[in-house]
């Protein structure tokens, strides 16, 4: 009798696992394409046993060569460690904030690498306006209008609260000036750049 | 009726427990059940059979719990790997890919769990490390490892000790996430002099399948040398580069920015592939204690059913022999 109720419950635990894997597997490899060429003649000649390790490129999705024609949208991929908060979205601008001020982002930008500073971002699609405050990253723009955002830490901006941004501007300001060594005053400083970003982003 | 039956049973074999070589019967398998036969008691011993029987049905406990934790533990590792699938695809976009690159100091990053039970995926990654190792030492090129993880360590330092340069484990006793792993990568950047990082984890894909995956990680210098020299980054000169005081510095940052975001993602797999194999390694060995347990039920019963046998002969042949 127990062992029935056993494998009831492993019955039910396995479906209910490949449910799981069915939602999310939409990504790990769908063709079986090797990859680096070189690499693999190499390793067959080292381990012809072994099958030669997959590698990242054979997991991504192939994207499109760069159109003759300008695109009207630009693709957007934003994603953050824990989660992918745009995937492949079609908007008629970004404004990102890059270390030499903000940058607006057109379809057909000139493929750039672009460093992020904690500012605002902004995705333009439409009279919608999606403004996100993001920590600190990297954007990358490619020929073919893709458009990669990469941050670590990303806060839609109607979440943030005004008055603990004040509290915690002044808190640092407060901790720069008593700051002592050069590793507080740098640490004080960076919350001070964060907390006036954060602040300029609200009111603005 | 059937637990009233063995309760009985258990009683008239009770005085074999305290027989004269109590630890001999544990020992013994089934065979040698004659020597026991002791005091004049005619039958044959069922305390072995019953003794594994308990401890099999032990094992099984044991199993099917760890197969609950693992089965417990994949579901929430499971969402948060494939969440940051996205991290590590713009620099694979932007960079390219690539293991075939020719470089002077090569690090192998080997990616294996820290507790044991859980299938291949430990020799997987070390059988790939060393090919890799084998495929880039040369006269003129140097290869070192980085371990994480203890199974990993515990394998590959027999063979190749001299070329380990940082081992680093109990990666996953606080919880995985971006803020621990970038630590665990800038510490790695700072001790080990690298020309491209080599990281070699197991990627998921199912319960019970998942992918040995190498992924390449160069260091600025060679981004540059490879992007200049129409090496195999060829279109990266065509980018514009916004920030940063020079080139090389924004170079500097990105890759530091891409072996902490390509760790984050290889661990992550990793730690999944570990909880996923570890499931299906303790559901066959719960289900072959099972068969196991069967076997063992089948014996012990036939044992008794001939020992009560041999007695109802015994009785009934002395009963007619005082008759007769």
């Amino acid at each position: 009798m127990f062992r029935q109720a056993a494998h009831r419950l492993f019955t039910r635990s396995t479906t209910t696992t490949i449910t799981i894997r069915r939602l999310y597997s939409t990504e790990v490899a769908t063709d079986a394409s090797s990859g680096d060429a070189a690499f693999v003649e190499a390793w067959k000649k080292v381990a012809p046993n072994i099958d030669p390790p997959k590698t990242p490129i054979q997991y991504m999705e192939p994207r499109p060569p760069t159109p003759s024609t300008l695109p009207s949208k630009l693709t957007v991929n934003f994603v953050l460690p824990y989660a992918a908060e745009l995937s492949k979205s079609e908007v008629d601008m970004v404004i990102v904030p890059a270390t030499t001020g903000q940058m607006g982002i057109l379809p057909g930008h000139v493929p750039t690498i672009a460093e992020l500073k904690p500012g605002l971002l902004s995705v333009h699609e439409g009279n919608d306006v999606k403004k996100y405050f993001i920590s600190s990253g990297f954007a990358f723009v490619h020929s073919n209008s893709y458009a990669d955002i990469l941050a670590v830490e990303a806060v839609p901006l109607d979440r943030i609260d005004p008055a603990q941004v004040q509290k915690g501007l002044s808190e640092f300001t407060q901790k720069l000036n008593s700051a002592s060594t050069d590793l507080d005053k740098a640490e004080a400083q960076i919350g001070v750049d964060v907390h006036s970003a954060l602040n300029s982003a609200l009111t603005g | 009726m059937a637990m009233a039956a063995l309760r009985r049973e258990g009683r008239r074999f009770a005085p074999l427990v305290s027989s004269p070589n109590p630890i001999n019967a544990i020992r013994s398998t089934l065979a040698p059940a004659e020597e026991q036969m002791g005091l004049g008691v005619r039958s044959i011993s069922t305390q072995v059979v019953r003794n594994r029987m308990k401890s099999v049905r032990n094992i099984q406990k044991i199993t099917k719990a760890m197969k609950m934790v693992a089965a417990s533990k994949l579901r929430a590792i499971q969402v948060r790997a494939e969440n940051s699938r996205g991290l590590w695809q713009p620099f694979t976009a932007l960079l390219g890919d690539t293991p075939s690159v020719n470089v002077k100091k090569n690090v192998i990053v080997t990616i294996s769990s820290d507790k044991g039970l859980c299938g291949g995926i430990n020799s997987t990654s070390v059988k790939i490390s060393r090919a890799l190792h084998k495929i880039n030492s040369g006269p003129d090129t140097e290869c070192k490892y980085v371990i994480l993880g203890e199974k990993g360590k515990a394998q590959l330092i027999r063979d190749s000790k001299k070329d380990i340069e940082l081992i680093m484990t109990e990666l996953q006793k606080n919880f995985l996430n971006y803020t621990q792993v970038s630590v665990l990568a800038d510490d790695i950047l700072k001790n080990v002099e690298f020309d491209a990082l080599r990281i070699v984890f197991n990627k998921f894909q199912s319960v019970v399948s998942f992918l040995p995956t190498t992924a390449t990680v160069l260091s600025p210098e060679i981004v540059e040398r490879e992007s200049e020299a129409g090496g195999k980054i060829g279109d990266l000169d065509s980018y514009e580069i916004e920030g940063g005081e020079t080139k090389s510095e924004v170079l500097q940052n990105l890759a530091e920015f891409q072996f902490s975001c390509v760790m984050f993602n290889a661990v992550l797999e990793n730690a999944c592939s570990e909880q996923g194999a570890r499931m299906s390694a303790m559901d066959s060995s719960s289900r072959n204690a099972g068969d196991m347990l069967d076997r063992l039920t089948l014996t012990y019963n036939r044992t008794r059913q001939a020992s009560i046998t041999t007695e109802l002969i015994e009785i009934i042949s002395g009963a007619s022999a005082l008759e007769g």
